[in-house]
């Protein structure tokens, strides 16, 4: 029995339409949701918040996972992202007249913050490892420090009365377009360029990766991604504020990251999914309305201690749930690993073992 | 002296106090990043906990000064200790990045913790008796004095324990070497607890400190502190002691100079700048040694 | 004709001297041997040739350009490449990616072009992989393709490494100490192999080994340094017969 789910499994994994049939499913659904109201509001916000955390994992990913640099800067594209869009929609486009033109604002947040990608990588040639992680810290403090001082933009206080234009199927679009732009960058010769400056960045040099290219191309890609996620972000929260994107969000971001496994898209998708779900599940208000199918005398005492006090008991559950993940999968989830689905068929079928093929063009040599 | 003269020595006075706790708590980051390459991101909560602890022991026990230090100091090594076992150890032979993500989850763990206990900010009692002395103008207070020349004293005690004991010599041999020096027969294990254990002992003190000079305490304080701990930490060269040192002081003395000429919320902006172009134009920091790459 | 040519090359790293007054004349098609001791400097010679140094002194050309001051990914596009005396291979990676790598300078893309997968994309994709199991059937690697890297017994890692530094597309190819631990039956199969990829390829070689078995063997031309300075230069036999190189280097050591 196992067995043959096994197999099925494996040739459902082959199908070339599985992934497109599941976006397009996933599209209709993100359409139909808040259409016809499907799901309530609670869930809908906890979807959104789940698109745009996967954004911010898998763009993380590159940098991090796949180049295998410790960049903490992510929160810092966010608010360059977020700021640049809110002031767009605010000051700039008639947004109200014509509602489409957030989708520019949106693009341009996550332009100007890859232009800011641009800046982080330059000092990502020479400097790599921890030092790099401080540096890319100190470009996170300076983001934060410097909209603070900023009054026009309202300094520590922040913007409010941001409209809210983030919707679902948006999300959905952006996540989908992002991660299959990630996907691709990862699966071509300059992914690969990122992954041989993570074994090796002399080696790589000596084999003819123009590393410094590539790094700018990987953190601006990666910077740009945060730079959408941070206008998407912006307009569902519809109030900013320089603390928003602060050390803790990275922290956050950097917890889905390698709870998902570095160097895998679909580990960054779980993690963020993963992490998202769990910090709302481990409301009281949710984990009571799950249990509350429980007889009362079992019910009472649970609520009375455990339940109600989730609100504070789940910020420590989930930094020690992260431990935990760490000491028993230090490489988390699906470090280094990634579902079929995501791996271009033309790569798959290239590492199979001794396809049977014809003679090989050059010959072989039977010296050796 | 003239009154701009002495404004500007009640400044340097007061960086020398703020340095000295920074560099307290650069100290167990260089430690621990000198033995282990690795950032113990936990380090600044360990920080926070000892403030937390000099605060119960105050408030709870009752404690005079000495005794609280003393409870502290023990409080955080063992915690430091606790930390290293149960989270870093297992983790040795993982990838270095997992161990940085744990210590970031044992920072939160420990933060969260609190703040299960104390959701509020919290007022701690003065521990010292205030006596201000005025040297011409400028003027010292006891508590000022106490923290300057614990830190000093605390700072000079590590010093000689690196440089001068068998444990001390370990240490250095373990972030020199770390696949011959434990065939040599050096408890790696007992030497690597024993760092984390001092390292742990400083913040705790530092903390102890930090809630007596800046009394209202939260659990979150640690965070900041202590990144900026780490930066004095790696500005002086991380992984060498006297450089957290230096790198600390260099630090203080930025922060309280900042804020005496600009207003105060441009201290980070102009920190984090400095720290910025400082690594680009000296990546290992000013008394650590570039790693030379062999091909 | 000349393919390389390097006059006057010094380096030094901090106060030490590691090359000094280093010429070096490569003919297209040549199979030339570097000897020397321990630290003679002739891994840095490969360094220099490589842009992994910068030479603080003279000139390396290739052709007509001037390799000095060209980052290593700039040298290897312009078709020098090399391998590593400790193996340096991309360890986590599959066989067939560090193939892969390689060919970064020779790919035609656009990165709108990766990003979107698509124009010349489809095509060079399928181009690099068919050109990569081409070099790996040759190396007799094919079938561990999609092996990771680290997993390969050593013998199999040597071999990949020059697989990979095939891949770039080079006319001179360095090869650093290729036959360290191999037994001497082993050796001769590396020689053969050296002499058919030179073949194949034609490639021009230069390579450092402590082997006399293989440097005697294969080398049509051999240069000794020490401690940076060039001690004689010639044939094999030549070298064989020099009494500076005997006193120096081969001192009491059995020459095979
Ligand atoms: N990056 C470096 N920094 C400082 N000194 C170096 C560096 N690289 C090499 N050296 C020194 O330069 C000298 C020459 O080294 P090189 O590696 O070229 O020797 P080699 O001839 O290849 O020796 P071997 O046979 O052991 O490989 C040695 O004394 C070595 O210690
Ligand atoms: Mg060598």
């Amino acid at each position: 029995m196992r067995a043959t789910l096994g197999v099925f499994w494996d040739r459902l994994m082959e199908q070339r339409w599985l992934l497109p049939l599941l976006v397009a499913v996933g599209l209709a659904l993100a359409f139909a949701i808040p259409q016809f109201r499907l799901v309530n509001n609670y869930v809908q916000l906890v979807m959104i918040l789940a698109g745009i955390n996967i954004i911010l994992a898998t763009s993380l990913n590159l940098v991090n996972g796949y180049m295998g640099e410790f960049s903490l800067a992510h929160a810092g594209f966010m608010a360059v992202g977020a700021y640049t869009s809110v002031l767009l929609t605010l000051h700039v486009f008639p947004v109200a007249a014509y509602p489409g033109l957030f989708h520019l604002s949106v693009l341009a947040g996550g332009l100007v913050s890859a232009l800011l990608g641009l800046l982080v990588a330059i000092p990502s040639f020479k400097v790599r490892g921890d030092y790099l992680a401080i540096i890319t810290l100190a470009f996170l403090m300076i983001v934060k420090s410097a909209l603070e001082n900023i009054d026009v933009i309202g300094g520590p206080r922040g913007i409010s009365g941001i409209p809210r234009l983030t919707t679902l199927p948006l999300v959905f679009c952006w996540t989908v377009a992002l991660v299959w732009l990630l996907r691709n960058f990862v699966y071509s010769s300059f992914g690969r360029g990122v992954l041989a400056i993570r074994e090796d960045e002399i080696a790589s040099e000596l084999m003819s990766v123009d590393t410094k290219r590539v790094k700018v191309l990987a953190f601006m890609l990666s910077a740009f991604c945060a730079g959408i996620a941070g206008a998407l972000f912006a307009h569902l929260l519809q109030f900013i504020s320089p603390r928003v994107f602060d050390i803790v969000k990275t922290t956050e971001i950097l917890i889905m990251v390698y709870l998902g496994g570095i160097a895998s898209i679909g580990g960054s998708i779980i993690g963020a999914t993963l992490y998202t779900i769990l910090l709302e599940v481990l409301r009281p208000s949710t984990v009571a309305g799950l249990l509350s199918w429980l007889p009362a005398v079992v019910f009472d005492p649970l609520n009375e201690h455990f339940i109600r006090h989730l609100g504070v008991l789940r910020m420590i559950i989930m930094p020690l749930l992260l431990v935990l993940v760490m000491l028993y999968w230090p490489r988390g989830i699906m470090g280094m690993r990634d579902f079929r689905g995501f791996i271009p068929l033309r790569d798959r079928l290239a590492h199979r073992a001794a396809t049977p093929r014809g003679p090989t063009r050059n010959g072989t040599a039977d010296s050796h | 002296m003239s009154e701009v003269s002495i404004y500007w020595l009640q400044q340097v006075l007061n960086a020398l106090q703020l340095s000295s706790i920074y560099a307290l708590i650069a100290l167990g980051y260089s430690m621990v990043y000198g033995i282990l390459t690795m950032i113990n991101f936990a380090h600044g909560d360990v920080f926070m906990v000892g403030a937390f602890l000099c605060f119960l022991a105050a408030t709870l026990l009752d404690l005079p000064f000495v005794p609280t230090l003393l409870l502290t100091m023990t409080g955080a090594a063992l915690l430091g200790v606790l930390i290293e076992r149960l989270a870093y150890k297992p983790l040795r032979n993982a990838p270095r990045v997992s161990a940085i993500i744990t210590a970031l989850g044992v920072g939160l763990f420990l933060e969260n913790l609190t703040l299960a206990f104390y959701p509020y900010p919290q007022n701690v009692p003065t521990l010292i008796e205030n006596i201000n002395w005025d040297l011409g103008g400028v003027s010292l207070s006891s508590l000022q004095l106490i923290i300057i020349s614990l830190s000093l004293t605390l700072m000079l005690v590590l010093d000689y324990v690196v440089q001068r004991t068998p444990v001390g010599m370990a240490m250095r041999a373990i972030s020199w070497d770390k696949t011959y020096v434990p065939l040599m027969g050096v408890p790696v294990d007992l030497i690597i607890s024993i760092t984390f254990a001092i390292g742990a002992a400083l913040a705790g003190a530092a903390g102890t400190m930090y809630a007596l000079a800046y009394p209202v305490i939260d659990p979150y304080m640690g965070i900041m502190v202590g990144w900026k701990a780490f930066i004095a930490a790696v500005v002086g060269g991380i992984g060498n002691m006297r450089g957290a040192m230096i790198g600390a002081f260099i630090l203080g003395g930025v922060e309280i100079m900042v804020v005496a000429v600009l207003p105060s919320t441009y201290r980070d902006l102009v920190v984090f700048s400095l720290l910025l172009a400082l690594i680009v134009i000296r990546p290992h920091g000013i008394l650590g040694q570039p790693r030379v790459q062999k091909v | 004709m000349a393919l390389l040519i390097a006059t006057k090359v010094r380096h030094h790293f901090g106060g030490l001297c590691a090359i000094n007054d280093f010429n070096l004349e490569l003919h297209q098609g040549e199979l030339m041997g570097i000897i020397g001791p321990n630290g003679a400097g002739k891994t840095t010679v490969f360094n220099l040739i490589t842009g992994v140094y910068r030479a603080s002194e003279g000139s390396i050309r290739l052709r007509e350009s001037e390799l000095v001051g060209m980052t290593p990914h700039q040298i290897t596009a312009r078709r020098i490449a090399r391998t590593f005396q400790n193996i340096r291979l991309f360890r986590d990676l599959s066989v067939l990616d560090n193939v892969r790598i390689a060919q970064y300078s020779k790919t035609r893309y656009s990165p709108l072009e990766a990003l979107l997968h698509l124009g010349r994309f489809r095509r060079e994709e399928q181009r690099i992989i068919e050109h990569s199991r081409d070099l790996l059937a040759i190396f007799k690697l094919e079938h561990l393709a999609g092996e990771t890297a680290r997993n390969l017994p050593y013998g199999s890692q040597r071999r990949l490494e020059i697989a990979r530094a095939l891949a770039t597309g080079p006319e001179l190819l360095l090869l650093d100490e290729p036959a360290a631990g191999m037994n001497p039956a082993e050796i001769d199969q590396l020689m053969d192999f050296i002499r058919w990829i030179r073949e194949q390829f034609q490639l021009t070689i230069l390579l450092i080994e402590h082997q006399m078995q293989l440097v005697m063997g294969i080398c049509e031309r051999i240069k000794v340094l020490d401690f940076g300075e060039t001690l004689a230069e010639g044939t094999p036999e030549a070298i064989r017969n020099d009494p500076w190189v005997m006193k120096a280097y081969l001192g009491a050591e059995a020459v095979g």
